[in-house]
């Protein structure tokens, strides 16, 4: 056609690209920023990035908008009406920093306790937690408690790592994928482009889910679970293989503690530890003499079957504990299936799915390798089973044993870190007893004895207080809930408003959304943050860090405005939250791709500013600070000798050195010329079995991962357990208050078991017969994604979905609202329809729900009138038992917080104006509100 | 009012595979932000902080659910956006000659110069694939990245549709439809990939991959029962059997 138009077919977009790291949520891809004189224009994925390898989700494309959102806070901010009304004066950061110093710094002289510092999507713990550790208080945490600390918990107890971050399906070879309840996971990019690859391949994927959507709506089949219940599913899956026969007798004799010999006289008040040599280590009977060995002894072949009487006492191995365990009726599927709302059929199906996916057809890949006992083997050889899970079984306050008993059934498989099941990504693999223990003593005007968060390995490691109370705010590492390793932020307010364990000064948040999402019981939360007594505010300082005007922010007597991620240096790093692949080890940074237009400072060098004012030791060299700044610290801080935040091109002896190395002043600038991202290729033969392979273990020394080799075997016995279980019989000197014996012996069962969700106890399964879950949609992340203009339009309010039976049942009709009632508080909230649901289950996406004037929206945004949240009819605490305790709502080993553990009832409601409970709106903060950008044209 | 060519010797499409759509919504934003700062005017958003966001997009994801007679309900996700139509209906309609379907490759366009406005063709589109800006006033859609798949700026791996190159679950393939050996036709082949609604009459190009069958007998063991069944058959109803099971096996090792 001659007179077609001839459009401009090769236009110029951008004038510049820059390579950075996304930060839209914790999967941390690498991206390109393209930039028009200076200014962010589009968003894409990096190609050359282990993590995405260019392929990039909507929130991370969205990410632009993030700068220009009228949300984003203009300068430091001093509260000047009553807490909550956000009424604010702008502040010069000297007044800022130097209020700050006029809070913190008594507390470091005389009671650094007294702050609580808490972070919630935080990415650099590392930092954080060394901060903490130096200001002297045990009382820091990030978000882990009340996001998925059961699986982390339970995943290095039990294998030496977990899900996400820390491990991940053999995309490559597996066979089968079980998919336990992700919704949309730290590893975003990653799950996607895997489950296409094994959807090429053929593999079949099982979603166990109550709810089919996202990852589920694509898999091969689906499990409708009731929630709470994955445990006996799993355990179920257990019972079956083992009556079959269908387990991995090799991998478990090799590689796991099923071969250690346990105390097991009844009597004894060793009962059910293991037993050791003079030097500490678990022994097994060797096959070859039939004679006591240590578990990793040269040539050592560790029997299945070991059993031995000495002294006087019979000892056998865990195999035998687990044949009694598993093997009982009770397990078996026609005893579990209506619990779990599924068919025994269904449940034998999987259980024989998975002993054909394993045993049928091994992977083998053709690569010598030697094991820790010496051991040469020919191949590798795998079980082509896959399985990956988070916070649908992780939320519950059975958690910690569901993520356990999952560990145990891919053991007996035989599907950890072999050829087609789950690998471990560097640094781990890790046991738990390589870990820091947690430390909590507190001497003023000095740090604390090392870092406040680490994994106990019995009652002595506790951070109680003399009295046996406990020594931090949150009551982590108490009797309450021994191993809660990531703290538990849902639980720091409320301790702090009712002084249990003791009151606090100065309440610090980064990025902590606690006036709203992140909170239980929001109305609650905000009536403690504004509670006043005599002295005024109960929690006389609160001082808050974020780049946008969240919810939170109005409670804040300080606001310290943070950059967005476009705009500052972070690293991504090897000692916090890696993102490394199976394969490679990997860290990456952000570094100012962006210039802030406004007067705000990354928060990490405002931190290490901050640090020096105070004089902290590690932030300060004969009195002047230390750090010029985050990117100064990123360079020279150093962990260990030769090791600090980031890996690569560090300085050898010999130039440029990767892993281990002196700090090297330009090595930022070599992480920019590469993309940001810096890889070290794990050598092949080391790539599988690495926590039992000589070749990985050598090569993690050699990288810096460990200062000498570490191999573990899975434990699929928890012995930190059973010493708690112990105490809490009575055994020991460090002994558990009374009220929480029966509560740790019956929870802290050194086995994978399955108890009900606590809440069941109080709350009558009758009359609140429906199960409440809430999803993270793939295109939002928590509450930063509705100031995203592009994102807000794809999920802008919230429905309550109900499924088919309730649905018919309450008559319900499109544009039809419902009460939704819980034994905390009613919500009426708009509902629809799914049928893709388990019966007894609704769910609504997370984090949604606004209130007025927060997040720099219009107060009539549907986020704010038909948006809602759970959380206001979800408790922090357990239902008043009338002990005159605080029982709180969280995993009684770990603290993990059992946002799923709501049961509620629905009834029809006549539609309200907006979605109810209704909030006050608070008023925006100076420069920000929708009049503040632009940006909406 | 234009004419649409004689049929293209080449016809550029997408393949989307519903079979691992997970319904992200990556491929919504990668081609929000290109055609943001590419092809004609930028793409508006109406009320971006409001109560009644209403932005332009030229790819939207939609969910459905469907409902075996037998056998669990299921869902689907399913991405919509201009199938650039061998008959494109919405090409005879435009009175000012706007819209058009370019000869060499078959890709649908609009020439937002010419461009009044009036909407007629998103009314022809029996798909809905055609939406208006509502700060620039001009008919918006899909151009398959016609600034992109040609630009001699991009690196040549990134000269395809942006969201082809974001989608993380390899849902959306491109190629030329009209070649039977291009990898688009040969997915298309293989996997019973077939036209949207094609009772419409507008023989679209671009082409769905179905999902494959899911979904295990919810009662038992379906036609596997023999395959399946012996997996399970026990070695021992308790422990004390178990054990012995046990020593026999390892006994033979």
């Amino acid at each position: 056609m001659s007179d077609q138009p001839t459009p401009d077919l090769a236009p110029r977009v951008s004038d510049t690209i820059r390579k950075t790291t996304c930060y839209m949520c914790a999967c941390r891809c690498g991206i390109d920023v393209h930039l028009r004189q200076g200014r962010p224009v589009l968003i894409e994925g990096n190609r050359d990035h282990p993590k995405n390898r260019g392929v990039l989700c909507a929130k991370g494309a969205a990410g632009l908008k993030q700068v220009t959102s009228p949300a984003r806070l203009r300068a430091p901010l001093r509260r000047v009406g009553p807490r909550g009304s956000g009424q604010f004066r702008e502040i010069s950061w000297d007044e800022a920093l130097d209020t700050a110093l006029s809070w913190l710094k008594p507390l470091h002289d005389a009671a650094p306790e007294k702050l609580a510092f808490f972070t919630g999507r935080d990415q650099s713990q590392s930092l954080t937690g060394w901060w903490a550790e130096q200001f002297g208080t045990p009382n820091h945490a990030a978000h882990g408690g009340l996001c998925s600390v059961n699986m982390a918990a339970a995943g290095i107890y039990t294998l030496g790592g977990s899900f996400w971050e820390f491990g991940a399906p053999d995309w490559d070879h597996a066979k089968l994928l079980l998919l336990f309840g992700v919704a949309e996971d730290h590893d975003s990019n990653p799950i996607k482009m895997g489950l296409a690859r094994l959807k090429a391949r053929g593999a079949r994927i099982v979603g166990v889910n109550p709810i089919r959507s996202g990852y589920s709506a694509i898999a091969d089949a689906w499990v409708a679970i009731t929630p709470g219940t994955d445990g006996l599913f799993i355990l179920s899956l257990v019972h079956e293989l083992l009556k079959a026969g269908r387990i991995d007798l090799d991998f478990l004799a090799r590689f796991s503690n099923a071969p250690v010999l346990l105390d097991s006289d009844p009597a004894s008040p060793t009962r059910g530890l293991f037993l050791r040599d003079d030097a500490g280590r678990p022994q097994v009977i060797d096959r070859r003499t039939g004679k006591l060995a240590p578990w990793d002894g040269q040539g050592v072949q560790p029997d299945l079957r070991g059993r031995l009487r000495r002294a006087g006492v019979t000892h056998v191995s865990v195999m035998h504990e687990m044949a009694d365990r598993y093997l009982a009726p009770h397990w078996a599927p026609e005893a579990v299936a209506g619990r779990c709302g599924v068919t025994p059929a269904q449940i034998r199906r999987i259980a024989a799915e998975l002993a054909r996916a394993a045993f049928d057809d091994p992977v083998i890949l053709h690569r010598p390798w030697t094991d820790f006992r010496g051991h040469r083997h020919d191949s590798m050889v795998g079980r082509a089973v896959a399985v990956h899970a988070m916070r649908g079984i992780s939320a519950h306050s059975n958690g910690f044993q569901t993520a356990r008993a999952l560990h145990l059934l891919q053991t007996l498989l035989g599907a950890v870190e072999t050829p087609g099941s789950f690998r471990f990504k560097p640094p781990y693999p890790k046991p738990a007893d390589a870990h820091p223990r947690p430390h909590s003593r507190t001497t003023p005007g000095q740090p604390l004895p090392g870092p406040a968060l680490g994994y106990p390995q019995g009652p002595e490691d506790l951070a109680l207080r003399p009295d046996g109370t406990p020594a931090r705010i949150d009551k982590a590492f108490s009797w309450e809930n021994p191993l809660s390793v990531h703290g538990l932020l849902h639980m720091v307010i409320p301790n702090a408003a009712a002084g249990d364990p003791y009151r606090i000064d100065t309440l610090f948040l980064y990025m902590a959304n606690m006036a709203w999402n992140s909170s239980m019981n929001t109305r609650g939360t905000i009536d403690m943050l504004t509670a006043q007594d005599g002295d005024g505010y109960v929690i006389p300082h609160i001082i808050v860090s974020d780049a946008y005007s969240s919810e939170t922010v109005a409670y804040a007597d300080l606001v310290l405005p943070d950059t967005t991620y476009l705009e500052r240096h972070d690293c991504i790093s090897l000692l916090d939250r890696p993102i490394s692949e199976p394969d490679r080890a990997a860290d990456a940074i952000r570094w100012p791709v962006v210039t802030p237009d406004r007067d705000v400072r990354p928060f990490q060098s405002v931190l290490l500013d901050l640090g020096a004012r105070l004089g902290l030791p590690g932030m300060t060299r004969n009195g002047a600070p230390r750090y010029r700044d985050y990117a100064d610290y990123i360079t020279t801080h150093e962990r260990r000798p030769g090791i600090g935040p980031l890996a690569g091109w560090r300085s050898g002896p010999a130039g440029i050195a990767h892993g281990r190395g002196d700090p090297n002043e330009a090595q930022l600038q070599s992480y920019i010329a590469n993309g940001g991202v810096f890889q070290a290729e794990i050598p092949a033969e080391a790539q599988y079995f690495k926590p039992w392979n000589a070749a990985y273990q050598d090569w993690a020394v050699t990288f810096g991962l460990a200062d000498a080799p570490q191999p573990y075997l899975i434990q699929l016995w928890c012995e930190p357990l059973r010493r708690f279980q112990l105490a809490a019989e009575g055994h020991g000197v460090i002994q558990p208050p009374d009220h929480l014996r029966g509560r740790i012996i019956a929870t802290h069962d050194p086995l994978p078991g399955w108890h009900a969700p606590m809440s069941d106890g109080f709350e009558d399964p009758v009359e609140y017969p429906i199960h409440a879950l809430s999803q993270r949609p793939m295109a939002m992340y928590h509450s930063w994604g509705s100031q995203n203009a592009w994102l807000r339009q794809i999920h802008g309010h919230n429905p309550l979905y109900l499924p088919t039976l309730w649905w018919d049942r309450l008559t319900l009709k499109e544009g039809d609202w419902v009460r939704v009632i819980s034994s905390r508080g009613t919500l009426t909230v708009p509902a629809a329809h799914m049928a893709a649901l388990n019966p007894h289950t609704v769910w609504t996406w997370n984090a949604i729900g606004k209130r007025k004037g927060a997040w720099g929206l219009d107060p009539a945004a549907p986020e704010a009138t038909r948006g809602f949240l759970l959380n206001h009819i979800i408790s922090e605490l357990l239902p008043d038992r009338g002990d005159g305790r605080r029982w709180a709502n969280s995993d009684p080993v770990t603290g993990q917080a059992a946002w799923f553990d709501l049961r509620v009832r629905l009834e029809k409601s006549a539609a309200p104006t907006e979605s109810q409970p209704a909030f006050a709106p608070v008023s925006p903060p100076p420069g920000t509100g929708p009049s503040a950008t632009e940006d909406a044209c | 009012m234009t004419a649409l060519p004689p049929e293209p010797v080449r016809k550029l499409g997408l393949v989307i595979d519903l079979d691992t759509c997970v319904g992200c919504h990556a491929c919504v934003i990668a081609c929000k932000g290109w055609n943001d700062v590419a092809y004609g005017a930028p793409l508006g958003d109406a009320d971006a902080y409001g109560a009644d966001p209403s932005g332009a997009f030229l790819n939207r994801v939609h969910s459905y659910e469907v409902q075996p007679p037998d056998g669990p309900a299921q869902h689907v996700h399913f991405p919509r956006s201009c199938l650039h139509c061998d008959s494109a209906p919405c090409v005879p309609v435009c009175p000012t000659g706007a819209s058009y379907k370019r000869a060499e490759d078959g890709i649908v366009l609009v020439n937002e110069d010419a461009c009044i406005g009036c909407g007629l063709c998103a009314w022809a589109c029996p798909y809905g694939a055609r939406e208006m800006d509502p700060s620039a006033g001009v008919m918006k859609k899909c151009t398959l990245c016609v600034d992109r798949i040609y630009n001699d700026a991009l690196p040549e791996q990134d000269r395809e549709p942006a969201c082809v190159r974001t989608c993380p679950s390899n849902a959306r393939h491109f190629g030329d439809l009209a070649d039977p050996e291009s990898a688009a036709s040969q997915l298309v082949e293989a996997r019973g990939g077939f036209a949207l609604m094609p009772e419409t009459g507008a023989a679209p190009v671009n082409r769905y991959l179905p999902p494959r069958e899911k979904d295990w007998d919810e009662t038992g063991w379906g036609d596997e029962t023999d395959v399946l069944a012996p997996w399970l058959a026990p070695v021992a109803e308790e422990p004390q059997g178990f054990l012995g099971w046990l020593d026999r096996t390892l006994g033979k090792v």
